[in-house]
């Protein structure tokens, strides 16, 4: 393990920590949503889901704990990478005029993007994990604490907006992880691009299609 | 003066093998002892600093450039001979040799020649082993082209960068030997007069073109390697900071100057488009290989080319030289060129072009297979004209682009100053009166990776020098003249601008001393340049101080060489009373307007020496023998 | 056409810079850029004010010296093209036109236009080269080389070193001229026994030099004079991550 500390401290290192703990996040999203549709089969389907996550503590903590370490790594890769970015052209050395060519909204707005979900990540935990910001928590039953939580117009509006975050994210995420792996050829330039907007437009459609039910009542 | 060339005994293909076995060798444990500085980073200066640098020599490398991989070898297109005969076409070391002496009408010393037709070989297992992309068959082997009129394919090339490319094989192994510490590289420094003490050179005066500082750097040999001078035209191929100081300053210090006016002009560039003009581009030669060239048969002719039908149309290479046709050598199609449109049936709004037509090719080939061989290159020339060379034929005018002439060089590469060793196009040594396409490449590469790494090391194991530094009072007196030259010319403050005074030089160089010749512009000319000077002297403009990054500053002192060089150019073509190769002089041609060479008077090298500002130079003549390829009147009809 | 152009001026290194507004009168559309600098810089002279100063050199796109921002964009507005390829028919009369510097850390300006990119070369020195010193070579055909990895690894080799990459990224990021080189040199047999240590030493070197990380943004690809692929920097990564695994150092 000796290249390890040379590794993290380059920039190639840091962004590949960044690639691989981002396809765990991406792997954890798309298990998150599937499982939160269980909510469309009824209160039992979703409870059920629920109470059997939580049904070993030990498996859950590890689960957690591994989801927040995997987290601090992209977090911390993130801050550092910004840091040297910002510092190799320093802010009396910008341009007058700049004009971008390639460089889509979604890959330009993957740090502010990406803060923007670290404060949803935050939220969303005080709100439907802990409790802490819901009027009406129960610990047993999810399905009572989204109905709730889902009823109110701007709640629904932010966990919405915290989703387009998701699809750029995702959309340059997991398009770009590809290349800073090193997965590269030029058959793979089409489909990569495909599962890129894919994962970036059914992620976010599965998620969001909860709160915009509970909210027009199709789930009761 | 004495011109020794130092040709070895034997037989032609024996004289380096016995000589290298003859040579004395400088052991291991010293070499680091001895500094060499090279001045240039080209093909030339590149692979020679790399190479010193392997043997352990302590070497200093300058360049005026930023980095070594901007040097003008960047520019080359074509590619590079070598007789590998890979194709089975009946080409072999003799032949490469045989059509060098020849292509180059007699004027080349054939030993010489010899040698870097069989190096050629050993170029190309180097520059594939660093790794240059060279182009290759489906098979994996390497492909070759036929180039330059050629009746064999020995050209390697990298697309249409294959002096990019070789040029970065020697950068990177430049930078390598940087990177281990055995070559110190000073980039942005211009190199502006070399330091001869005892007769023998050991140093160089530069200026660092950032900060403006005037240093001295000492050692035991200096290798020049500072390119060409084709730029004393103004407008020509070359890169715009290519320039004649390096080498004019050496001559200046005793340093002979070998055949100045032998210079090539390139017949595939495109034309001038305006006075703003600020210098022209090459199109690769291989386009001559299907497209064919022609003029209206009418003077005047301002119809689009289009709407010329076939029999008003001049193909003029095929009618003058049918079996060559459009790939007649270099300068036979130049020539042909500017007469057409000396007769006025020149084509273009400045009637100073000619039509490269692919219209036939098309039509034999398709267009998409005119597209594969030369998509880049018209894409290049649509770029530059905003005509589309598919639709309407290219078109092109002969431009200044290779200087033969150099300072002169024995079998060693070494100058007339003990010490002072010159290499690449810097040198006269290999092409005669006339280079063949893809030659200077080779002959580059030759000289820095495989001749002078070893004569250099025979030099400095058989010269008894004294060991000294840059304390010693030469470097201080030529520093001294450095700094006064460049403070005389930031206080002339006159009215015109440096480019005013070089492009009235280029224009008078290349009516009188360009692609044709005659005694009595060549005499005008001579009695114009000294007014030129002097006029320069006293109302040049350069702006800025000189502890800057003063650009207007580098070109005065460089133009102000040319100025003074251009005489020496002239004086060179007027002495020359024949024509051979790229000289071409009016009075001596045959009755069909061919080059007349004179074997009788002129089968020598003239190397010139300079013998203080009021005084002519002296012309030394080296003979020149041929014993190998019989001495024959170049026929291409 | 008329112009206005806006120009950085910036009399040394450490001397602060500032925009300088020009007129640019009577520009002819075949004119190139440069020109239509050379002859602002003749007019500048004539009245006593110092010239502009720009790198140039070869002016057909194969030097790397030019460097010109240009509207915000390296190179100006042609794709696949260099400053000293670009032409005034790219612009239309009355156009305001700025121009800049390359900037980065890792590129200072040394005076108006001109920026010190010896950076590039520091990162060559680190690894991009193939260690063979001279006449220790096989035969040239020795080796055969298939034709689509000599082909791939000239279309990285073509790399001019201009630094347009990273002018244009967001990041100041090297990547794609580094990238070029270990690929070029990658894709060849004879590239091969240094290959992942060139990966580990050129890209320490990237970072040593303050360039900044890849995002993977693709402006660089966008300005590369000689469009060189994104997936040299698939390349590349690939083979760091190689590197870092196997532990070559
Ligand atoms: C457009 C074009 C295309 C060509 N195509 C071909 C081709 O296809 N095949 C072929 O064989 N040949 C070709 N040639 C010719 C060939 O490229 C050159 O002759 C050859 O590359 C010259 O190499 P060099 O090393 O001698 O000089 P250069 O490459 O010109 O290098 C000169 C070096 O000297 C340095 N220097 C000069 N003066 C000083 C000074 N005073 N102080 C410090 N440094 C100095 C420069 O910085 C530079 O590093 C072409 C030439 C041109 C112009
Ligand atoms: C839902 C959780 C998240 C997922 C699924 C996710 C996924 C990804 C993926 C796949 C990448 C691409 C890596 C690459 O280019 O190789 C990435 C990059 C990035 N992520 Fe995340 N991420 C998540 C959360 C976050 C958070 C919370 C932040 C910041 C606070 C963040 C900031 C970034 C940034 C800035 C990048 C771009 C890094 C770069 O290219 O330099 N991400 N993410
Ligand atoms: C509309 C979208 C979403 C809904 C409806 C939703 C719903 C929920 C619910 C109900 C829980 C609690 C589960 C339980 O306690 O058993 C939960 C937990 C969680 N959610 Fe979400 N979620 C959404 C989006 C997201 C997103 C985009 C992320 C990641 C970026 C995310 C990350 C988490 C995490 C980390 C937990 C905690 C898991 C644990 O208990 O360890 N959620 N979510
Ligand atoms: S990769 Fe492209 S932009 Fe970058 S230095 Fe090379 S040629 Fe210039
Ligand atoms: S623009 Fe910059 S972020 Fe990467 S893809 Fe190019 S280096
Ligand atoms: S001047 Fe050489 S690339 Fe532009």
């Amino acid at each position: 393990m000796s290249w390890l500390p040379a590794f993290y401290r380059s920039t190639v290192g840091k962004k590949i920590l960044m690639a691989v703990t981002g396809i765990i996040l991406v792997v954890f999203v798309i298990e998150h949503m599937v499982g939160n549709l269980l909510t469309f089969k009824g209160p039992d389907a979703i409870n059920a889901y629920a109470a059997f996550l939580k049904s070993s503590k030990e498996v859950l903590w590890t689960f957690r704990i591994g989801l927040l370490v995997t987290l601090i790594i992209h977090v911390d890769s993130m801050v550092q990478l910004t840091r040297l970015n910002r510092s190799s052209r320093p802010p009396a050395g910008r341009y007058a005029k700049t004009t971008h060519q390639a460089a889509t909204p979604a890959a330009r707005s993957m740090r502010w993007g990406g803060v923007f979900l670290l404060l949803f990540l935050v939220y969303h935990l005080l709100h439907l994990t802990t409790g802490t910001v819901h009027p009406d928590f129960s610990h047993t039953d999810v399905h009572h604490n989204l109905m709730v939580a889902f009823r109110i117009p701007w709640k629904v509006a932010m966990y919405g907006a915290a989703m387009v975050a998701l699809a750029m994210h995702l959309y340059h995420g997991v398009w770009s992880l590809f290349q800073t792996l090193g997965v590269s050829h030029p058959h793979l330039e089409k489909p990569r691009l495909w599962l890129a907007t894919a994962l970036a437009v059914v992620i976010p459609l599965g998620f969001v299609s909860i709160p915009l039910a509970i909210l027009l009542g199709v789930i009761t | 003066m004495r011109l020794d060339p130092k040709i070895p005994s034997g037989p032609i293909a024996q004289k380096w093998e016995r000589h290298r076995f003859d040579m004395k060798l400088v052991s291991p444990a010293n070499k680091r002892r001895y500094t060499i500085i090279v001045v240039g980073s080209g093909l030339a200066g590149a692979s020679a600093a790399a190479t010193l640098g392997e043997l352990g020599y302590t070497v200093l490398c300058f360049s005026f450039h930023d980095s070594p991989r901007r040097a003008h070898s960047i520019a080359a297109q074509g590619g590079i001979n070598a007789a590998k005969n890979y194709r089975n076409d009946g080409d072999s070391v003799y032949r490469l040799f045989y059509d060098t002496v020849k292509g180059g009408d007699f004027r080349s010393r054939e030993a010489n020649v010899y040698r870097l037709a069989d190096l050629s070989l050993n170029i190309i297992d180097q520059c594939v082993a660093q790794g240059v992309p060279f182009a290759r068959e489906y098979g994996g082997l390497l492909d070759n082209r036929s180039f330059g009129g050629a009746q064999v394919s020995r050209t390697f090339y990298a697309r249409g960068q294959t002096g990019q490319q070789l040029l970065l094989g020697a950068y990177q192994a430049l930078e390598r030997q940087i990177a281990a510490g055995h070559v110190r590289m000073l980039t942005r420094m211009e190199m502006l007069d070399l330091v001869v003490v005892d007769g023998t050179a050991r140093g160089i005066v530069t200026r660092d073109l950032v900060t403006g500082k005037v240093a001295s750097y000492a050692a035991d040999a200096v290798v020049l390697g500072t390119g060409g001078y084709s730029n004393v035209f103004f407008l020509s191929t070359n890169a715009k900071a290519c320039n004649v100081t390096a080498t004019w300053r050496a001559y200046k210090r005793g340093a002979a100057f070998a055949n100045p006016c032998y210079t090539q002009i390139h017949p595939t560039c495109i034309p001038v488009a305006g006075e703003y003009q600020s210098k022209l581009t090459l199109m690769s030669e291989s386009l001559r290989n299907d497209g064919r060239v022609w003029v209206p048969k009418a003077k005047g002719d301002r119809r689009r080319p289009n709407e010329i039908p076939e029999s008003e149309r001049d193909y003029y290479l095929e009618r003058k030289y049918p079996s060559f046709g459009n790939l007649a050598p270099r300068d036979i199609a130049s020539r042909s060129a500017k007469e057409v449109c000396d007769e006025g049936r020149g084509v273009g709004e400045t009637a100073q072009g000619v039509y490269l037509d692919f219209a036939d090719a098309i039509e034999r080939l398709g267009e998409q297979a005119i597209r594969d061989r030369y998509g880049n290159l018209f894409e290049i020339y649509e770029r530059i004209t905003d005509e589309n060379p598919y639709q309407v034929p290219m078109r092109i005018y002969p431009a200044p682009h290779y200087t033969m002439g150099g300072l002169w060089v024995d079998y060693n590469l070494m100058s007339t100053i003990p010490g002072l060793h010159v290499i690449g196009e810097a040198n006269f040594s290999d092409h005669g009166a006339n280079r063949l396409g893809a030659s200077a490449l080779m002959q580059g590469l030759a000289d820095g990776y495989f001749v002078l790494p070893y004569t250099i090391g025979d030099y400095l194991a058989s010269a008894k020098l004294d060991p000294l530094d840059v304390a010693h009072g030469a470097f201080r007196a030529v520093e001294d003249e450095v700094e006064a030259r460049t403070r005389r010319l930031l206080s002339i403050k006159g009215t015109r601008t440096v480019d005013v005074f070089h492009q009235a030089l280029g224009r008078l160089m290349w009516n009188a001393c360009g692609m044709s010749r005659n005694a009595s512009g060549l005499r005008e000319a001579l009695e114009r340049i000294p007014g030129m000077r002097e006029e320069f002297w006293e109302d040049v403009t350069v702006l800025g101080g000189g502890e800057e990054l003063n650009q207007s500053l580098e070109k005065a002192g460089r133009v102000a060489d040319f100025l003074e060089f251009g005489e020496l150019m002239c004086r060179d073509a007027l002495e020359r009373n024949e024509s051979c190769g790229g000289h071409f002089r009016e009075e001596y041609q045959t009755a069909e307007g061919e080059a007349l060479r004179d074997d009788s008077r002129y089968a020598h090298v003239a190397a010139w020496e300079y013998r203080g500002p009021d005084r002519e130079p002296a012309r030394h003549r080296e003979a020149l023998t041929f014993e190998n390829v019989p001495l024959a009147q170049r026929s291409y009809k | 056409m008329n112009l206005t152009l806006h120009i950085w001026r910036q009399p040394s290194r450490d001397a602060p810079g500032r925009v300088v507004t020009y007129e640019a009168p009577d520009v002819s559309p075949d004119m190139s850029f440069l020109e239509m600098l050379d002859v602002l810089n003749d007019r500048l002279t004539n009245r006593g004010e110092e010239p502009v100063a720009f790198e140039h050199d070869c002016r057909e796109g194969i030097c790397g010296s030019c460097s010109l921002m240009i509207n915000g964009v390296p190179h100006g507005p042609r794709r696949g093209s260099a400053t000293c390829q670009l032409h005034m028919r790219s612009f239309t009369d009355g156009d305001h036109i700025w121009i800049e510097p390359f900037r980065a850390k890792a590129f200072p300006v040394i005076k108006d236009l001109v920026v010190d990119r010896s950076a590039f070369d520091r990162i060559i020195q680190a690894g991009g080269y193939i260690g063979v010193s001279t006449g220790s070579a096989p035969d040239a055909n020795a080796i055969p080389v298939p034709k689509e990895a000599a082909d791939r690894a000239m279309d990285a080799a073509a790399c001019i070193g201009c630094g347009a990459c990273v002018a244009a990224c967001p990041n100041a990021s090297a990547m794609l001229f580094t990238a070029a080189k270990v690929t070029h040199l990658g894709l060849l047999p004879q590239g091969q026994p240094e290959r992942l240590r060139r990966a580990l030493d050129m890209v320490t070197q990237m970072d040593v030099e303050h360039f900044g990380g890849c995002t993977n943004y693709g402006e660089c690809h966008a300005a590369c004079p000689k469009q060189i692929p994104l997936q040299t920097i698939a390349q590349l990564n690939r083979d760091y991550l190689k590197a870092a695994l196997l532990n070559r150092r």
